[in-house]
């Protein structure tokens, strides 16, 4: 009954259980805290039940700061190791230990902050910049969002129940395979990733349909805000790799559990196979992160000077042929495989090209400065330490598209450090831009300034200590993931630099949290009434901060590209004559329980618990048919709702 | 006053831990700037000369972006502002233009660089040595065919000489990587792959597996010592007289998986054992997997 879990897979040693106690009592004081409030019922009415894309947004955006911290934590932990674990010393975590923390602290990054930042931001912020009232498909919303939610709470359990996946983030084969890995970790990683990766396709298409079809009178693609064009090239990423992903975890669980030997190293498995299939999914995902970032920045650069963002056209073809090339290129991850020269020179070739239109965006915002009235506050802060940290970033990248440069960076620090300065540098200061930039209209009260400037000095300062010594370790000889090494490298004065960086990062996110604090507790005095805090330029600022549940009460027509600064310019104010019923969807419950069967779905499969797993199915299909089943799954605001809203604002 | 101050404090802490790194760069001991092999010279020029020519782009992006946010700061009321200007053919071609070319450069450049620094290419006229690598759980096997002696997480051979690098994996995925000796190649069970390199001179070079590959992977280095001819005859000599030898069953042993493996040396007592190692993945029943077995 309980397949392979036995109580063998609770013990842990001791800094394990102190995390895992510590998230169980966290847990159970969040629950407290609902049940002393007397809040259960509104959190399931007002937010888990919701199909408002801008409360699945704000779900979206709190998870991904939970899972933040968790991931930051692991990477504190492989800090102080690599600070520690010199010659005999061997550090206070074991080999096994520390290889899961990496694969953790990257799973965690890319799939539930990397994702959850850009779905957060695209729901919060694509319906109202493209003027419409909800999303194309709001339930499937919802499923994407509990999908997503399911599998970080999977990976949160599996630091309590057994062991995690062990082999690198990517998991590469035969090292994952039953032969070298038989235990549950590989299992755990596996059943998350496709859970989450079914949500991201899920949400995916959701927003693919909602950009192209959903568009408010008059907005033609060219003249959709750069976030909008940005988000649209990310899905249409997703949308192709998602499925790579899929499939590859479906062949290497049919190995894993069949024992079908498609990717093992005999019995004709080819185990370079599944490597070019990861990455076939892995270089787009890596697009798939950055490109709404570089929409955020265009916004962000655009408001905060003042000023029309320079060369629209030129931005558009670059997001464009990033997209495309993005799904040319992802051989460079592998050529030391040994690889034809010609093979390696294509694909070097390709990945150089996309620095051209990403260069470009750069000479793009820059000049949009150019003639603006630049205003410090901190989101344009947030956007000049990425174009510091990215365009180091980007030239390490451009470095290692070359296969014989590669051959000697690959795998090493260099490589660490390039792909965190254009990670940390484009999606995590990019979300960290956007989200002080948008926080106003969501919530209706501005983020205080003087703390996000101290987080903003620590996140640049810690980032530049912590990852140029990197660079440099690289360079001397010093390879990812290692558990310990020796001093005669002399590489330890390098990594003790780097976990000081660390350090400072953390100091930036302690403000960050404190920020969060004071800006709610003196929200009365940072309220936005005029909906347009920044003096912005599209739709989203032309509501009430926060917007009514319907965004717009008549739906908006656009003429130009900054409609909003348009109307400002011409002294146009949007006067309602009358208002229409507006048709929304009713909340539904069912998308949190197909998240709840996937969650006992992906639990149970690890184990190996098939009975369970097939409940966990069963759940899914059943919870489906139910909603099928649903007659009246929507409804019309009455006029004489919308008005008394409206009059409130 | 005092906000010009801290700007130009600022701009000297910047420019001096900019100079410290660039001198640490140049006179630290970094392995791939160290270069001590011809493979790894030529590697490392490429680096310096690709970073130059994007350094073109980047170096602009750089005073453009410090310029402009100096002038047309708000406070500064002296910078021109036309909020309407979005929108300039020359500018943008400019920058979709240079860039361009400075990539068609580079693609130049990686065409020819990929051919001419293949790591499967031989190196010069000579007759190189031939050096077959196992990668193990978690050690380096080194098999010396035509010396015919074998060792673990040591490998020697004559500076000045073309070596020829032939690997293969018994373990999960590993990447041999002798940073200042050339770049690095995946090793991979059931198939082989080629590394040619050549040391300028006489030294002990630090090499690693660059792919994670188990529990013992940190622990899987190497040295890698270049030496005069004669040393190297000697120390073929010295190896040849080992009490240990290397055949199928041997090997068996050596093969179970262990951490942090001293240096060893055998005597290699059966010719087939690399091609053994190799072809063993396409027989079944030699796989210790095998049902059958």
């Amino acid at each position: 009954m309980f397949g392979k879990l036995t109580a063998h897979a609770f013990k842990h040693d001791a800094l394990q259980t102190g995390a895992g106690v510590s998230m169980v009592l966290g847990a159970l004081f969040i629950a407290g805290l609902l049940t002393y409030h007397k809040r259960w019922k509104w959190l399931w009415s007002e937010w888990i039940t919701s199909l408002d894309p801008k409360k699945i947004g704000v779900m979206y955006i709190i998870v991904t700061f939970v899972m933040l911290l968790k991931g930051i934590s692991d990477a504190i932990l492989m800090r102080l190791q690599q600070m520690v674990a010199v010659d005999g010393a061997g550090g206070f975590l074991t080999s096994d230990h520390y290889q899961q923390i990496f694969t953790a602290h990257g799973a965690t990054m890319i799939f539930f902050v990397g994702m959850g930042v850009v779905f957060g931001m695209m729901n919060l912020i694509i319906p109202l910049q493209i003027g419409a009232r909800d999303v194309a498909y709001p339930f499937l919303n919802s499923i994407g969002f509990w999908l997503f939610t399911s599998a970080a709470v999977l990976l949160l359990v599996s630091l309590v129940i057994g062991d995690f996946n062990a082999t690198g983030w990517l998991a590469y084969t035969p090292l994952s395979g039953l032969e070298f890995n038989p235990g549950e970790g590989v299992d755990y990683w596996i059943w998350i990733l496709q859970i989450a990766g079914v949500g991201s396709l899920i949400s995916g298409i959701n927003f693919l349909v909602t950009i192209v079809r959903m568009r408010c009178p008059g907005m033609t693609f060219f003249k959709m805000p750069l976030f909008t064009w940005s988000a649209l090239g990310t899905l249409i990423l997703i949308i192709f790799a998602f499925p790579i992903l899929t499939a590859t975890l479906g062949l290497l669980s049919l190995d894993r559990y069949l024992e079908m030997r498609l990717f093992t190293s005999g019995f004709g498995g080819n185990q370079m196979m599944y490597i070019n299939l990861i990455w076939a999914w892995g270089h787009p995902e890596v697009y798939i992160l950055v490109l709404p970032a570089f929409g955020i920045f265009s916004e962000v650069v655009a408001t905060f000077s003042e000023k029309r963002l320079f060369g629209y056209v030129s931005m558009v073809w670059a997001i464009i042929a990033i997209t495309f090339f993005s799904f040319i290129v992802w051989l460079h991850h592998f050529f030391t495989m040994g690889a034809s020269p010609k093979v390696n020179a294509f694909f070097g070739i390709m990945t150089m090209f996309i620095a051209v239109p990403t260069g470009v965006k750069v000479f793009n915002w820059l000049f949009t400065m150019c003639k603006g009235r630049i205003h410090f506050a901190t989101p344009m802060l947030w956007f000049l330490g990425f174009l510091a940290t990215f365009s180091i970033g980007g030239m390490a990248g451009v470095l290692m598209s070359l296969p014989p440069v590669d051959f000697q960076v690959h795998n090493s620090l260099f490589l660490v450090a390039h792909f965190h300065s254009v990670i940390i540098g484009g999606v995590l200061f990019g979300f960290f831009s956007g989200a002080t930039y948008w926080f106003p209209k969501i919530t209706g009260f501005k983020l205080n300034e003087k703390l996000g400037r101290y987080a903003f000095w620590c996140w640049l300062i810690g980032f530049l200590t912590a990852f140029l010594p990197l660079y440099i370790l690289g360079l001397m000889g010093a390879t990812r993931r290692l558990d310990h090494y020796e001093i005669a490298t002399g590489w330890h004065p390098l990594f003790t630099i780097a976990a000081v960086g660390a350090a400072i990062i953390s100091c930036g996110i302690a403000f960050q949290i404190l920020q969060i604090i004071v800006s709610i507790k003196q929200r009365h005095q940072n309220r936005d009434t005029t909906g347009d805090p920044w003096n912005g330029r599209t739709l989203e600022w032309s509501t009430s901060s926060p917007p009514p549940f319907y965004n717009f009460a008549i739906l908006p027509h656009v003429a130009e590209r900054d409609p909003f600064w348009a109307m400002k310019q011409k002294g146009e104010k949007r006067q309602p004559k009358e208002y229409k019923p507006i048709h929304m969807p009713k909340n539904s419950s069912i998308g949190f329980f197909i998240g709840l069967f996937s969650l006992i779905f992906g639990f149970a499969i690890t184990w190996h618990m098939m009975a369970l797993a097939a409940i966990g199915i069963l759940g899914v299909i059943v919870s489906l048919i139910c909603r099928i089943s649903e007659k009246e799954t929507d409804y019309y605001v009455p006029v004489s709702e919308i008005a008394q809203i409206e009059k409130k604002q | 006053m005092k906000k010009k101050y801290t700007f130009a404090i600022l701009a000297l802490v910047f420019l001096g831990m900019l100079t410290a790194s660039i001198l640490y760069l140049i006179y630290g001991d970094i392995a791939v700037l160290n270069s001590k092999g011809i493979i790894a010279h030529q590697e490392r020029d490429l680096m310096i000369l690709s970073t130059a020519l994007m350094l073109i782009v980047v170096i602009p992006v750089f005073i453009l972006g410090i310029l402009f946010v100096w002038k047309y700061r708000s406070q500064n009321k002296k910078g021109k502002y036309d909020a309407e200007w979005d929108r300039s053919t020359v500018a943008e071609a400019i920058w979709w233009g240079i860039p361009f070319l400075i990539v068609s450069v580079l693609a130049v450049i990686i065409w020819k660089s990929s051919h001419s620094l293949d790591p499967y290419k031989p190196l010069g006229e000579g007759q190189p040595l031939k050096i077959q690598v196992v990668a193990l759980q978690w050690k380096w096997l080194f098999i010396y065919p035509e010396q015919k002696i074998a060792t673990v997480n040591v490998v020697q051979f004559p500076e000045k000489t073309p070596i020829h690098f032939e690997l293969t994996s018994d373990a999960p995925m590993n990447s041999f990587w002798i940073p200042q000796l050339s770049g690095q190649i995946f090793a991979m069970s059931g198939m082989t792959t080629q590394l040619h390199l050549m040391a300028d001179g006489i030294g002990d070079y630090r090499g690693s597996s660059a792919n994670i590959s188990g529990t013992g992977f940190a622990g899987m280095t190497f040295t890698a010592e270049s030496r005069s001819q004669s040393d190297f005859d000697h120390w073929v000599d010295k190896a040849r007289q080992s009490s240990k030898s290397l055949y199928l069953e041997s090997y068996k042993q050596l093969a179970k998986p262990s951490e942090n493996d001293p240096i060893s040396f055998y005597k290699l007592t059966d010719d087939e054992l690399f091609h053994w190692i190799v072809m063993k993945y396409m027989m079944p029943c030699e796989v210790d997997s095998c049902s059958e077995n």
